[in-house]
């Protein structure tokens, strides 16, 4: 009883008195989570752009990608740690590789998904091969890629908790120190703060994918190339539900 | 005559195409000429290679061996990319960029050759009114329009950069029968304007015969069984394969393919008002072994007078006399064809011509078999 009463859920003087350790964390979730998916982004992009060139490179490829995807992050960030030591470095490069499966596949399928008439059409009138790409498949793709994008990033959120485990991990380390001292209110605090970051970012990427293809909006669904575009793909939060609980 | 000194628009030489790992050639040995500015139907069974045919002269597929020249220039000599904006190029699924509005569709090849924004601007306006779009589809995307409407903007977009010649695959086989007999009256008020070389790939011989000025009858293979003109096709079919594919009505396909205007003059058992008597009348119905004589007046047919009019009224002026028969009438624009249902439902077997208000003769089926049994001049 007495145990209970001193220690409820959340004592919002912590949220005065720590202030300033519950922004550095935020701050440093946000900067992990953005720099991870930018860098997996670079990455997947050449590992696509090989897969789509090179046919007998795409089953390498995203068998590579599935693998990596497949590691304990506990065990990674871990591993990581000899070699790099307790650094950013040792956070990002885990969270950039389970970046990889879910934008290699969305990259891939974006791509693939382009119509044969319209890819035909592009090249019989004489765009350039780098036009058709830039000007015709790219933006095709987009609706795709910014789906996987999604997904990605609120993997990341919750990702970037569990490198905490080695003295990174923004809000992770909130989280870690309530576990520590059966102390709930860090705990509280840090797990509302990834909930409500992963649901922000996953709002301000939609929107800016939104803002980028307007052709794909507000019309019958008709055609395919809006698929992955149109409202808030109920498939990216269950794909990050799942992501979590198999990296984790 | 002219013909024989410029070289034809394209020209094909011993052009084989094999694929890869395919037991034998998807194209053999074809040689083909088109004229500049006609329109050249390639036309088949499914695996006779035209497809393949086409796609070799813009180099979409590069030929195993052989030569093609468009206007005397071996295809082979410029880059590709250069070659194919020098070439429109229409196809089934129409291939639009979904992401780009009708204008920027139409534009792409335009703005590929770094046109100005003025002269594209017109240049748009001018095609959309070419092929029948209305201006405020401009601003649409291309998911927002009809078949019909989709075909057009690709046509627009294949005209964009004026290009000589125009490749077209099977360009109305995804619409529906009667926007595409629409769309094939289009092409031709267009070719009319435009004066472009067309080669055309197609499965159906109507379509053939109503838009091609030649077509070339390919068997599985690319074996060039017969390159004719439609008429020649369909009176002279060089082999049994062509008689096959052109079929057993072949006679009545090739009614489509001429108009009353063709038909040699038949002045028929019609006198003019002004100057015949009613012996010359007489006359008229024995010589045509008939009950009934037409009147004409100023060039005008007038209609069909009786002969029970003509006994009873006796020997007055035949322009008092009453035009009671019903009168059948086909403009001298129509096709045989329908000159032969025209006369067919009319009561006296003959069909009058109207050529432009003036009479024009007469047409009867015994004229309609015979034109299509004589040789053509």
């Amino acid at each position: 009883m007495l145990a209970e009463a001193t220690n409820p859920i959340i004592r919002w003087e912590y949220l005065v008195d720590e202030w300033d350790q519950i922004q550095t964390a935020l701050v440093q979730h946000i900067q992990l989570t953005l720099l991870a998916v930018a860098l997996g982004l670079v990455v997947a992009a050449a590992l696509s752009a090989a897969a789509l060139r090179y046919r007998w490179a795409a089953s390498p490829i995203t068998t590579f990608t599935a693998f990596v995807y497949t590691i304990p992050s506990v065990a990674l960030f871990g591993l990581l740690v000899p070699y790099t030591g307790v650094s950013t470095t040792t956070a990002v490069i885990p969270l950039v590789g389970y970046t990889l499966l879910v934008l290699v596949t969305s990259i891939l399928t974006g791509f693939r998904s382009v119509p044969a008439s319209v890819r035909d059409a592009a090249e019989g009138m004489g765009l350039s091969p780098t036009r058709r790409v830039l000007t015709v498949e790219l933006p095709l793709a987009v609706p795709y890629i910014v789906t996987g994008i999604r997904v990605a990033t609120v993997t990341t959120v919750g990702l970037v908790t569990v490198a905490a485990i080695i003295g990174e991990g923004g809000l992770g380390r909130l989280i870690l120190d309530g576990l520590r001292r059966t102390f709930w209110t860090p705990m509280t605090v840090g797990a509302s703060l990834s909930i409500i970051l992963a649901l922000l970012l996953d709002l301000s990427i939609w929107s800016i994918g939104r803002a980028l293809t307007p052709w794909a909006r507000g019309r019958p669904s008709r055609g395919r190339s809006r698929t992955g575009a149109d409202g808030r793909a109920p498939a990216g939060g269950a794909l990050a539900a799942h992501a979590q609980v198999g990296a984790g | 005559m002219a013909r024989l000194s410029t070289p034809p628009a394209i020209r094909l030489c011993e052009v084989t195409k094999r694929f890869p790992g395919a037991a034998g050639d998807a194209v053999g040995g074809l040689s083909l000429d088109v004229a500049k500015g006609s329109i050249v139907a390639l036309l088949g069974p499914s695996g006779c290679g035209k497809t393949t045919t086409l796609r070799m002269i813009n180099r979409m597929i590069e030929p195993t061996s052989g030569r093609i020249e468009i206007e005397g220039r071996d295809v082979t000599r410029s880059p590709v990319a250069e070659l194919r904006r020098g070439i429109g190029y229409v196809i089934q699924q129409v291939g639009l960029f979904p992401h780009h509005t009708v204008a920027r569709n139409i534009a792409a090849v335009p703005n590929a050759l770094r046109w100005d924004k003025d002269r594209t601007t017109a240049r748009i306006r001018e095609l959309a009114d070419l092929v029948g779009l209305e201006p405020s589809m401009l601003d649409r995307y291309p998911d927002e329009l009809s078949g019909g409407q989709q075909q057009r903007v690709g046509v627009a977009r294949a005209l964009a950069a004026d290009p000589p010649v125009l490749l077209m695959d099977e360009p109305f086989g995804a619409v529906d029968p009667v926007v595409r007999s629409r769309l094939q009256g289009e092409l031709l008020a267009l070719q009319a304007r435009v004066h472009k070389t067309i080669v055309l790939v197609t499965h159906d011989l109507d379509e053939a015969i109503t838009l091609a000025d030649r077509i070339a009858l390919l068997n599985v293979g690319g074996v060039l069984e017969q390159y004719a003109t439609p008429d020649d096709l369909l009176r002279a079919p060089a082999n049994e394969f062509v008689e096959r594919f052109v079929g057993g009505d072949r006679s009545i396909r090739r009614l489509t393919l001429a108009t009353v205007a063709d038909l040699p003059f038949a002045q028929g058992p019609v006198v003019d008002r002004a100057t015949a008597t009613a012996d010359d009348a007489r006359a008229a119905m024995a010589a045509h072994r008939t009950d009934w004589f037409g009147l004409t007046g100023d060039g005008a047919f007038l209609g069909w007078v009786s002969r029970a009019a003509l006994d009873a009224a006796g020997e007055g002026p035949l322009a008092d006399l009453p035009r009671a028969v019903p009168a059948a009438q086909v403009a001298a624009t129509s096709t045989l064809r329908a000159a032969m249902e025209i006369i067919m439902t009319s009561d006296t077997s003959v069909a009058v011509v109207d050529d432009g208000g003036k009479f024009g003769g007469v047409v009867t089926l015994e004229r309609i078999r015979a034109a299509l049994a004589a040789e053509p001049s």
